[in-house]
C-alpha cells in the first residue's frame, strides 16, 4: 500500500527547512500511520536530500504527522541552484512510500 | 447572540490575485481586510529598489490593489491592514493617500508603521546568525537589509489612533490578523491562551487561498471546484477566540477539515512551539470541526509568554547565478541530452564556478536520482544547467555555452532559454526586543 492511498500532504518551507504534513483521510487509519511512518523511515527515504535525521511531531487530534527536514546549507530557498528552490514538491515524493512491507523504502 | 468579528484575507503573497479581495470587500460583510504580501526575501529586494528611488520600496501591486478595494472598503467601513509597506511604509502611505484623493475619498486615515528596519542595530551589535558560517563582520557591505519581525502591538497602536488603512514593513504574518482581534475584543496582551488562539486564526488566513482549496487539488483524490474563481477566506471570530473559517457564498474552492488541517501545519515545525513576536503559540491541541457547508470551526490553540527576542531577517549579496536550458525530443532524447551535459562539463571545467548543477527536466530535476523512478524512456528531455559564480559577467558564461550547443552540440537541440541574476540571500538572527521600537506616522486624505 502506498502512503498516497491513506494520507494527504502539504509541504512548507523556511530557509533550509522543509516541513511535510501527512494527514490521514480517515481518522481510523491514524494509528497505522503513526506506527508505519517513523522518523527513521522518513530519514532513510530522503537520503542525501537531507543532512540530519528528520523530526516527527504527532497530532492525534487532527490525525496528522508533521515532519521537519533539514536540507544542506547550499539548498536554502534563497540561494539554491535547484528548480524547486523551496522543496515544495517533496511531500509528493513521500506519498510514494510503500507502507505494506517492513522494508524502510 | 455573542458578537463576532469578521476578518478577510485579501492576499497570501505579493503577486496574488486581486479579484478575490474585491469579492471579500464587496460581499464578505467583513470588518477588516488583510493583505499579507511579504515573503522572506521580498523586503531585501524592496530595499534595493528604495536605494535606487527613495519614493519606492513598497509592494509593486500596492496601487492596483488600493484602487481596486478602497471604494468598497470606504462604502462598507472595512479597515485595511497590510505589510505592503515593505521597505518603505511611509512612501506606501503617501501613495495610498494620493490614490484615495484621486478616488474622491476624503478623511481616510492612513498609518505607516515603521521600526522594523534594524540595519544599524545589527551593524552595531553584530548578533550571531543561526547559520554560523557567516557573521555581520565577514559580510560587511554585502548586507543590504535587516528587518525585525514586529508584533501585533505595533498595529494595535495604529488602530488605537483611529487608522482606517495600516501599512507596515516586516511584521509577523499572523500578527496582521491578531492585532484587530486584540483591538476589537480588548484582549489583554498577556492573555497567552487568547493570543495563541488568535495566532492560529491568523496562520490559517495568512496564505489566503491556501485554506479555501488552493494548493490542495489532486484530481481523483482531492477534487476542488472552480479554482479559476477561488474565493479567499474570512474568519468569523468570537470573543473567546473560537472561529469559523468560511468564504463568500458562491465563490470557487472549498473549505473542509482537510484544507484546514493542511494549512494549520503549513510551514510549522514543532506545533507546540510556534514562535511569534506576540506569543509562543501552541497548535498541538487545535480542534477542527465541521460547522456547515464550507464552514469549519477552529478552537483549542493556546500559548505561553512571548519570546524575549525578535527574529531578524538579514538580506545580503550572496552570489550570481547563470542558468540555461535546452530541449531534446523523440528517439534518443535522453542520450543526446546526456551528451550535451558531457560537452558542457568539459567546456566549463576551467572556469571558477562555486557550484554547478545539471538536471534532466522530466527525468530527475525535482527529487534527484534516488527518488525519481522512470518506468520508461521519456519522450522529451530538457537539460538544465545552473552555476553559482562571483560576478554577473561570469554568470553569462552559462547562457553563452548552452546557446552554442545549437551549432556545436548534439543533433536536434531546441528551445534554449537562459537567464542570469544576482542572488540576494537571507540569514536569520535574533535581537533583544527592548532594543526595537515601532513608530506610527498618520496621514489623512
Amino acid at each position: 500500500m502506498l502512503l498516497r492511498d491513506m494520507v494527504h500532504t502539504r509541504t512548507g518551507d523556511k530557509g533550509r527547512i522543509v516541513t511535510i504534513s501527512l494527514i490521514a483521510y480517515r481518522d481510523e487509519d491514524f494509528a497505522l500511520l503513526e506506527e508505519k511512518v517513523t522518523a527513521e523511515k522518513v530519514t532513510t527515504y530522503f537520503g542525501d536530500i537531507i543532512d540530519r535525521p528528520v523530526d516527527r511531531y504527532v497530532l492525534p487530534k487532527i490525525s496528522a504527522l508533521n515532519f521537519v527536514l533539514h536540507r544542506p546549507a547550499s539548498q536554502g530557498v534563497t540561494r539554491s541552484l535547484a528548480l524547486d528552490t523551496h522543496g515544495k514538491c517533496l511531500g509528493y515524493a513521500l506519498l510514494n512510500m510503500d507502507i505494506s512491507s517492513s522494508d524502510p523504502v | 447572540m455573542t458578537r463576532t468579528v469578521r476578518i478577510g484575507a485579501g492576499a497570501g503573497y505579493s503577486g496574488d490575485r486581486i479579484d478575490p479581495a474585491i469579492e471579500l470587500a464587496s460581499k464578505g460583510s467583513i470588518l477588516y481586510l488583510i493583505f499579507e504580501c511579504l515573503a522572506e526575501r521580498t523586503i531585501a529586494l524592496a530595499q534595493q529598489r528604495k536605494r535606487q528611488d527613495p519614493s519606492n520600496g513598497y509592494d509593486p501591486l500596492l496601487t492596483e490593489r488600493m484602487e481596486a478595494v478602497l471604494p468598497f472598503c470606504r462604502k462598507n467601513n472595512i479597515k485595511i491592514i497590510s505589510n505592503m509597506g515593505a521597505a518603505n511604509p511611509i512612501a506606501a502611505a503617501a501613495r495610498t493617500k494620493q490614490i484615495a484623493r484621486q478616488l474622491g475619498i476624503r478623511g481616510l486615515r492612513i498609518a505607516a508603521v515603521t521600526g522594523d528596519d534594524v540595519l544599524d542595530l545589527v551593524r552595531n551589535t553584530s548578533p550571531a546568525f543561526e547559520d554560523n558560517s557567516y557573521s555581520v563582520e565577514s559580510l560587511g557591505e554585502r548586507i543590504v537589509s535587516a528587518n525585525a519581525y514586529l508584533g501585533a502591538d505595533s498595529i494595535l497602536d495604529a488602530l488605537t489612533q483611529g487608522a482606517d488603512v495600516i501599512l507596515t514593513g516586516r511584521v509577523a504574518d499572523p500578527s496582521l490578523f491578531l492585532a484587530p482581534l486584540i483591538y476589537e475584543f480588548g484582549w489583554s496582551l498577556d492573555n497567552w491562551q487568547l493570543l495563541g488562539q488568535g495566532t492560529v486564526i491568523g496562520h490559517l488566513l495568512e496564505c489566503a487561498g491556501q485554506v479555501t482549496g488552493g494548493y490542495f487539488a489532486d484530481p481523483g483524490y482531492k477534487d476542488v471546484p472552480n479554482l479559476a474563481k477561488l474565493g479567499f477566506p474570512l474568519a468569523e471570530v468570537s470573543e473567546n477566540g473560537d472561529a469559523i473559517i468560511s468564504k463568500v457564498e458562491g465563490s470557487g474552492g472549498l473549505i473542509t477539515k482537510a484544507t484546514c488541517k493542511e494549512q494549520v501545519l503549513y510551514e510549522i515545525q514543532n506545533p507546540a512551539v510556534y514562535l511569534t513576536p506576540d506569543v509562543i503559540a501552541d497548535f498541538s491541541g487545535v480542534e477542527i470541526k465541521d460547522a456547515g457547508y464550507d464552514r469549519i470551526h477552529i478552537s483549542g490553540a493556546t500559548g505561553r509568554p512571548r519570546p524575549a527576542t525578535l527574529k531578524v531577517s538579514v538580506g545580503y549579496q550572496d552570489s550570481y547565478i547563470g542558468e540555461a536550458q535546452i530541449s531534446y525530443a523523440g528517439s534518443g532524447a535522453l542520450a543526446r541530452a546526456t551528451l550535451a551535459r558531457h560537452i558542457l562539463t568539459e567546456r566549463l571545467r576551467n572556469h571558477p564556478l562555486q557550484e554547478l548543477r545539471f538536471d534532466y527536466i522530466g527525468v530527475n530535476s525535482i527529487h534527484g536520482d534516488a527518488l525519481s523512478h522512470a518506468t520508461c524512456e521519456p519522450y522529451e528531455v530538457r537539460l538544465r544547467v545552473a552555476a553559482r559564480v562571483e560576478s554577473l559577467k561570469q554568470a553569462s558564461l552559462i547562457p553563452h555555452e548552452v546557446e552554442a550547443l545549437y551549432t556545436n552540440g548534439p543533433a536536434g537541440g531546441g528551445g534554449v532559454s537562459a537567464s542570469t541574476k544576482e542572488v540576494i540571500a537571507m540569514l536569520s538572527t535574533f535581537v533583544p526586543r527592548e532594543l526595537v521600537s515601532h513608530q506610527i506616522h498618520l496621514e489623512v486624505s
